[in-house]
């Protein structure tokens, strides 16, 4: 298919403003085009703005207490914001921003509005409901005249028990999420209708896939917590069995980390060549690398287990080499991503092995949070590396290494990407002009900076082997021997890069409520939605890229082959045992 | 379809970066022999373990350091929120000599790392850990319980002495 057919690409130049009858100038960004949509994407992303502003102060409270720099909050109390910290920011911020993010790149891309009105409110009511009966619970925690609590942290590991209304609001909230995802592909099949020989979009293509991902791997918490810890927090079952219940967690959970990273990935490979200034560099390296996610996020889960009894090392080496070909998707990226902007940098006239990227646009935050988000990425990879390599696993497992890893991946290369992306998406969202530019400058940097110097302590107190999880920084018996510096600077450093942290989240919200409030409808928006066709684009790609149907169908037999064996280990010996009773958290 | 030659050299690359960190891998578990914590140490109910009642199972011990035959075995009971033994006294193990550690935990999950060591291992309701160490000198590790376990997690700590084959006093085998 020749380049002529671009508009069914995605890739079209959108006309921003038309002329009209009477000479004057119309304006045409997402909100006036696609106005329910907009909306709907606008309500996600406020509820993901609005958890995160209380997980980032839950999180400055942590920073601060288990340095023993500031204590406001008894010890025993530090675990209830731990997990209001975990689920707030790492299941409601990201599920709420991906809703938003997805809502508009599928409608844009497709260039057509969702289907059915009832399916977007029912799923958004639904993710909302569960996600207020979820977070109502742990803060309830807070408070001794409230006889509810769920101090279990974001993993809700059995035989630690939670009120039920947590794990019902976590179950609505996966449940809702499903239902977005099938708002999605009705769209899709109403395009196809349409356009029955055309490539599939490449946004609309990364959300599919991410979704089909999604589907496949958030089955295992749903049976988790349907099947087990729902009846048995309500007492109809009377015990669950530990193991089995951690091994469905984590079959789900390392796939949504990358329900976290696809939706950066999206922006990266979409989005960050143009705000350099250039084009992507290929569209059918950027669905292989989509369609690899799908097949190849699932079947790595006991890479979470690695040290896990009552698994064998089998398996164990099965999730491992699973787990080192997911890095060629991310490698790719890498290429593409660093390709891409240099290809930007090159078309402003910029030259020099290197001298290029300093003519990027760095003064424009929805570029250098961007940058600056895929720079930390990398990073995380690097020690993303080491914790998948099952024997040098044992010395950082469980330690402060790990958050200080997932800090890099879910706390920058989603978190950061989002709030980048808003100053430039928000706008089109809206129709308001972005308030406070100079603060929005400035703001991925303060982020970078207090994430650096927070990380990188943070992985050096896991070589010395300080745990993470814990509201103390120091034990009677034991002495953590720092590698490289010192306890103490390490301390000092988590307690200035949290902070750091907290005020970049601050400043973040200060201009998206500042537009919000301030900004006047219909004003010129200073950004706008096109996006310029790659320089390879999907037509030179065989078409089996976009058999979505047989990807999953390979998918699901990837599972089945990493899972079906353990799994069927794990219940032969009974489903429910051996068994624990609920331990109230 | 096009692929840029770059792009080709940079897919081979990083296709032999995989392969190389599978090997390191391989290496390590064929070379230094570092076995994974596995399914060998077997299953027990947990309210076996709550109860004391030992002698009904035969892949646990009443918790302790047994100087048998075979070698030296430590039997270790996590709980809410004590290492048993090794929180109140020791876990006192001699140098130069394998040790197998058994650990298990009646109430929820915990963890059992000696700091800054690849001594780690989760402790699972229902499973026994086991795995075996061999401390060349003589000295003390602390043990973290490094999975949250409750609202006195942080208080959950412990402490392994490693003495002279000589001064080490195992208990009845």
């Amino acid at each position: 298919m020749a380049t002529e057919h671009g508009s069914e690409t995605g890739f079209e130049t959108e006309q921003e403003y038309v002329e009209t009858e009477d000479g004057t100038r119309r304006r045409l960004a997402f909100v006036d085009r696609f106005p329910e949509a907009a909306r709907t994407a606008r309500i996600c992303l406020w509820i993901a703005f609005a958890a995160f502003g209380v997980g980032a102060l839950f999180g400055l409270i942590q920073a601060l207490h288990r340095t023993n720099t500031l204590r406001i909050i008894p010890s025993a109390d530090y675990y209830t914001i731990l997990t209001g910290h975990g689920v707030l920011l790492a299941l409601v911020f990201t599920t709420f921003g991906i809703a938003g993010l997805f809502h508009w790149a599928n409608t844009r891309s497709l260039g057509v509005s969702p289907t059915n009105r009832r399916l977007t409110q029912g799923w958004l009511w639904t993710m909302t409901i569960g996600t207020l009966l979820a977070a109502g619970t742990i803060v309830a925690g807070l408070f001794d005249a409230i006889p509810a609590s769920a101090d279990v942290l974001y993993t809700f590991y059995a035989p630690l028990e939670a009120h039920p209304l947590f794990y019902i609001g976590a179950a609505l909230l996966i449940v809702g999420s499903w239902g977005a995802g099938f708002d999605w592909f009705l769209q899709y099949r109403k395009w196809r209708s349409q356009n029955p020989d055309a490539r599939i979009p490449l946004q609309s293509f990364m959300v599919m896939t991410t979704m089909l991902m999604w589907y496949l791997s958030s089955a295992g918490v749903a049976i988790e917590v349907v099947f087990f810890l729902i009846p048995w927090s309500l007492g109809l079952i009377s015990q669950v069995d530990p193991l089995l219940t951690r091994t469905l967690f984590w079959y789900f959970g390392h796939p949504v980390v990358y329900f976290w990273l696809l939706p950066a990935y999206v922006v990266w490979y979409t989005v960050l060549p143009k705000l350099s200034g250039g084009r992507l560099f290929s569209d059918p390296l950027a669905r292989v690398t989509f369609v690899l996610f799908l097949l190849l996020s699932t079947p790595v889960g006991f890479h979470h287990q690695y040290t896990d009894p009552g698994i064998a090392s089998g398996y164990k080496l099965v999730a491992m080499t699973n787990t080192m070909f997911l890095l060629l998707p991310s490698l790719l990226t890498l290429f593409t991503v660093v390709a891409s902007m240099e290809h930007g940098a090159r078309q402003g006239g910029a030259r020099g092995y290197l001298a290029w990227l300093k003519d990027l646009p760095w003064e424009r935050p929805e570029f250098s949070g961007v940058a600056l988000a895929g720079i930390m990425f990398a990073a995380g990879g690097f020690s993303g590396m080491i914790n998948a390599g099952m024997n040098i696993n044992y010395l950082i497992h469980n330690t402060i290494w790990v958050p200080g890893h997932f800090h890099l991946t879910v706390g920058t290369a989603y978190a950061l990407t989002l709030m980048a992306i808003a100053y430039w998406l928000v706008p089109q969202l809206t129709g308001k002009r972005l308030q406070f530019r100079g603060l929005a400058a400035i703001q991925p940097f303060v982020w970078f900076v207090g994430m650096v110097l927070m990380s990188n302590a943070m992985h050096r107190g896991g070589l010395a082997g300080i745990p993470r999880r814990t509201a103390e920084p120091q034990y009677d018996q034991v002495t953590f021997d720092a590698v490289v510096g010192t306890v103490g600077e390490m301390r000092l450093q988590i307690a200035i890069g949290g902070t750091l942290l907290f005020l970049g989240a601050m400043m973040f919200l200060a201009v998206m409520a500042g537009t919000w409030a301030l900004g006047k409808p219909n004003s010129r928006l200073r950004v706008n939605g096109s996006i310029p066709e790659p320089l390879s684009g999907p037509e030179e790609s065989p078409r089996v890229l976009d058999n979505l149907k047989l990807w999953t169908a390979i998918a699901i037999a990837l599972v089945l082959l990493a899972y079906g064996i353990p799994l069927f280990d794990m219940v032969a010996d009974g489903l429910l045992s051996p068994g624990s009773l609920p331990v109230p958290a | 379809m096009h692929v840029h030659r770059f792009e080709r050299l940079w897919f081979g690359a990083s296709l032999v970066l995989i392969v190389a960190f599978i090997g390191t891998i391989i290496y390590g578990a064929v070379g230094p022999g570092i076995a994974m914590v596995d399914d060998s140490g077997g299953t027990v109910e947990p309210s076996v373990i709550a109860d004391g009642n030992y002698e009904q199972t035969d892949n646990f011990r009443e918790p302790g350091v047994y100087d048998t035959e075979d070698g030296v075995d430590v039997y270790v009971v996590a709980r809410q929120y004590l290492f048993q033994p090794g929180t109140s006294e020791p876990i006192r193990v001699p140098a130069g000599e394998e040790i197998s550690f058994h650990v298990t935990s009646p109430d929820v999950t915990h963890g059992f790392n000696l700091a800054g060591t690849n001594v780690n291992t989760m402790v699972i309701p229902g499973q026994v850990a086991e795995f075996s160490v061999t401390f060349e000198e003589t000295g003390e590790h602390g043990i973290v319980c490094h999975e949250y376990c409750g609202s006195g997690h942080h208080t959950m700590e412990g402490k392994v002495v490693v003495v002279e084959q000589s001064e080490f006093e195992g208990g009845e085998n």
